[in-house]
Parts: structure tokens; sequence; C-alpha cells
């Protein structure tokens, strides 16, 4: 009889030896050539005899995050861990690498410089192009439709058709002016 | 709680191997400490002010509210069972955690589980558009009343950077005996992979995908509007679906008596063993399913999703009232399931 076991990357299944706590440790046990698989939870697997091992840290998205974060885009170690925190909630930079998750929103502000490439890596992006907030986020939504009307005039200028431009043009500040009696309704609103 | 959730009726498009779509979105408040850096008071303000903004939907979302630390140990783990909160959520500090969930248990809400709020919409069948209208129409109505963490750029704002922009997760849960069958679901699955597409087990992150059935989402968060990443993953549910009716029919042609001899011993299996472990069960059902699917087997009244809940220990002890040991379980699950399958086959 021998004994194999491998990390499993999370509790998502459940232990098949007391069914109640989360499934961590794979053991695979051959006899007599027959192989036999079986997911067990730390104590259970303990309890069995499966470890002749020290156990191997779990490998999850926490761990692998925390491995590429202060990883430069080659791959090699840039540097040291800052020894920064968030002033909004205290959470501290090392406390991120070691944990893969941030203390609050605004920790986004205080180490958007370390976040940046970590995010691009991630997602291969930065631009947020999906729902904005429908009561919160107007501002926003009225800046990006500014953006895009922007782009365009300047589209229409290059190819020199200046009636097309003026058109975008109107267009723009009649939504900048629409956007401030908004703005100001709100206001005396309250 | 009703027995089974109303997606496993499986009436929706291609329900017979697209199981269940499903759109989780993540939210969280502005200014407020995410739920791993939060003392027990900041939980209780949370609690407190989410409890009231799902009050505040009532009118067109009714949901039913409940701290976790108020469900006994078997209903929260039938919750995880069923698709409605993640295993997470019944870890320590469960006095942190609440989950709101609709009568049909198509709408669940997990207060403080990784985010804030995680908004979740299930439903029977490839529907990931219909699933995104029903969250994005419910994240929109509490949003009028929460102050969400937004970023111009960087979007939804969420406790782990790999889930911010539009903080959603698009999946569906896919049944591909064939494509296992027939060995082709490793090359689909790297094929996945390449495209930014995630292939998890039945439960979630790390589980073995028992009884052939395989969760498939969306890696990525950021850079694509949801309409784009609920597009894609669609398309490449819609081409896992014909491939696997193409293998069930290559199978058939090619393979019909070692097809039926597999499935009429799965039948046979368990339409008459006395105990059985949860993963033979899934196994074995898993197989049950397809011999229906191909018309080599009668039809049951329960769905397959429905089987499979009885697989769980969670659920078995719920529908017996009280706690089963190991072997107590394995026997109560081949009753239980020996009995359905015997009575509807007779019905049918």
């Amino acid at each position: 009889m021998e004994n194999s076991h491998e990390p499993r990357a999370d509790r998502a299944q459940l232990c098949q030896r007391c069914e109640t706590q989360p499934a961590s440790v794979h053991v695979t046990t051959v006899v007599n050539g027959e192989k036999f698989d079986r997911y067990l939870c730390e104590d259970c697997a303990r309890q069995e005899g499966a470890y002749h091992l020290m156990l191997v840290p779990q490998f999850t998205i926490q761990h692998v995050l925390g491995g590429l974060i202060g990883l430069n885009p080659s791959g090699q170690h840039a540097e040291p861990t800052p020894d920064k925190s968030c002033p909004d909630c205290g959470y501290s930079y090392q406390q991120f690498a070691e944990t893969g998750r941030l203390g609050c929103d605004r920790c986004y502000h205080a180490f958007a410089e370390e976040l940046e490439p970590l995010v691009k890596r991630l997602h291969g992006s930065v631009e947020h192009h999906g729902k904005v907030p429908r009561r919160s986020g107007q501002d926003i939504l009225h800046q990006r439709t500014l953006e895009e009307l922007r782009a365009k005039m300047k589209d229409a200028i290059t190819q020199e058709a200046f009636e097309e431009a003026a058109r975008w043009r109107d267009e723009i500040r009649a939504l900048e002016d629409q956007h401030i009696e908004q703005g100001s309704q709100d206001n005396g609103a309250v | 709680m009703e027995p089974f959730s109303a997606w496993m009726e499986a009436q929706g498009p291609d329900a017979d191997i697209v199981l269940s779509s499903r759109i989780r979105l993540a939210r969280n408040l502005k200014d407020t400490r995410f739920p791993n850096h939060m003392a027990a008071e900041d939980a209780e303000v949370m609690l407190g002010k989410v409890g009231t903004a799902i009050q505040g939907v009532s009118g067109q979302w009714p949901l039913g509210f409940q701290r976790m630390g108020e469900l006994s140990p078997i209903n929260r783990q039938v919750l995880v069972e069923k698709h409605l909160i993640s295993p997470a959520m019944m870890e320590e500090p469960i006095g942190f955690r609440a989950i709101a969930i609709d009568d049909l248990e198509s709408i669940s809400i997990m207060v403080n589980e990784e985010d804030h709020l995680r908004i979740q919409a299930l439903l029977s069948g490839l529907q990931l558009p219909e699933a995104w209208s029903v969250a994005d129409q419910l994240d929109d109505q509490l949003e009028s009343a929460l102050d969400f963490a937004f970023d111009a750029r960087l979007g939804y704002l969420t406790a782990c950077p790999t889930n911010i922009g539009t903080a959603m997760r698009a999946s569906v849960m896919v049944h591909l005996p064939a494509l296992v069958l027939t060995r082709q679901a490793p090359q689909v699955f790297t094929t996945l992979a390449q495209i930014g597409m995630v292939v998890r087990g039945l439960y979630g992150e790390g589980s073995d995908a028992v009884g052939n059935i395989f969760q498939i989402s969306n890696q990525v968060s950021l850079g694509l509007g949801e309409d784009e990443f609920i597009h894609n993953l669609t398309t490449v549910t819609q081409q896992i679906v014909g491939r696997e009716r193409h293998a069930r029919e290559y199978l058939r042609h090619n393979a019909e008596l070692m097809l039926a001899d597999r499935v009429e011993r799965a039948w046979g299996l368990m339409s008459h063993a006395r105990i059985m472990t949860s993963e033979e069960a899934l196994r074995l059902l898993s197989e049950v399913k397809l011999g229906q699917d191909l018309n080599l087997l009668p039809a049951t009244k329960s769905t397959f999703a429905q089987l499979t809940l009885f697989t769980r220990p969670g659920f078995l002890q719920s529908q017996t009232g009280r706690e089963l040991n190991t072997g107590e379980r394995d026997q109560m699950r081949a009753t239980l399931l020996r009995k359905r399958l015997q009575e509807e086959a007779q019905s049918a």
C-alpha cells in the first residue's frame, strides 16, 4: 500500500470520511494494483495515517496572487514589498500580499501604483467597459458620453468634415448645459 | 424550505445538457471595510443596512432575509448543495454573514462572503442574458438605497482584484457524459482555458467533476462589457452542447451495445442497491441520465438535478429530519433513490 497526497485548491468538496469538513487532501491508495482515490479533510487524513510528509501549503487563488504580487513583467522579483498602509482602513500592503485581498475600496487608491501592473496581468486590461451604477454613477455616465462625442468631433476635424464637427460640438454643448441645469436642480431640491 | 429549486424543473432551453445558467455580481459598499478586514460591530452595521435595503425592494423582489447563524448546520449545507450559497459562507465568522433568497430559489444575495454583496440569479438551461437581466435589475434597485464602491476606470471594486470591473461571474453547469466517454473533454477544457474560461467541478473551485458535471465560467471580469462576456460564454456553451450531442450520436451509432449495457447496468444498480456512497450515486445517475436522454431507459418524473440532490449529505439529512452518520447516509441515499426510480419508472 502506498500513499500519496497533493494539496487541493479549495474547500468546495466535503471530506468523504466525515462529510462535514471541506476536503483538502487527495489520498490515492494502491492495493494489489488497484487504485482508490479519496478526498479527505486534514483531520481525517491524519487519523487514517495518510500523512507521511509535511503538509504542503494550500494552492488557492490568494496564494497564486501572493506570488504574482511584487513580480515585474518579466517574472523576476522587482522591489521588496512596499511598506505601505491604506490611510482609511489601516490595511497594509504586506497583508494584501499575504492574503490576496484588500482591506477596503480605498485601498485601490492607496496602492494604485502597485495594483496597476497586477490588474493588467490578471485581466489583460485596466479599463472598465461595463455597467456604471445608475444612481451614483450619473456623473461618470455623463463623462463617458462626453468623451465619446469629443472623440467623434476630433475625428471629423481630422477628416476636415467641419460641418459634422460643428454638429458634434453643438451636441457636446447641449449635453454640458443640460448637466449643469440638472446639477443645479438637484442642489435646489436638497 | 421547498425541497427543490425552480431551475431544477429543467424547463429552460437545452436543459438536457445545460443544467443551469448563473450570473453573480459582487458589490461592496463605499468607504466600508471589506468582510475580511471587518470588526464585529462593522458587520452588524453592514447587515442592518443591507437588511433594510433588501426590505426596501421587497415589493418587486420578495426575498427572505436570514442570518447564517440562525440556520442549522444542516440547512446551511443544503443551501450549498443547491448552489444558493458558496461553501465559504459556512466558514467563520458565520455571525457576520446573511443570506436573502426568493421563493423560487432563483435569486440569492450572499451578505459578507468575500464581498459585501454577491447577487446571484440562477435559471434553468442556457439563459445567461435572462439571468443577467434579473441580476442587473435587482442590482439597480439595491443601488438606489446603497452606495456601491465604484471607480470610473477599474469599475466595481472588490475585495480580491481578480473580480474587479464588471465584478461579474457568468457560469453554466453542463452535463457532458459523452464528451468524457469519448475522451474529448480534456481537449475541450484546454481550449476553454486558452480563451479565458475556467472549468470546475460540481461544487466550484477545486471540486472534482463527479457525475460528468462541469461548471464553465469567465475568468476575467475587466475590459469587456457584461453583454460581451455573456455573449462569449453563451457562444462557447452552444458549441460544447453541439459537440456533446454529436458525441452522443457517435456513440449511439458506433457503440450502441456498449452504451446500452452501461446505462442498463447503472439503472440496475440504482434501482436495487442498498448502500451507496455519494460518488457512486452521482456517477450512476449521470449514466442513467445519458440513457434517458438517448431513450434507452425509462423517463422519470424527477429531473437529473433533483435526483443529484439526493446524493448530497445535507439534503439527505434535511429530508430525513435528523442527523445521520456516514453509514446511515449511504443506506438512506440508496433507499430514497431506489424508491424514486422504481416508482417513477412504473408510473411512466
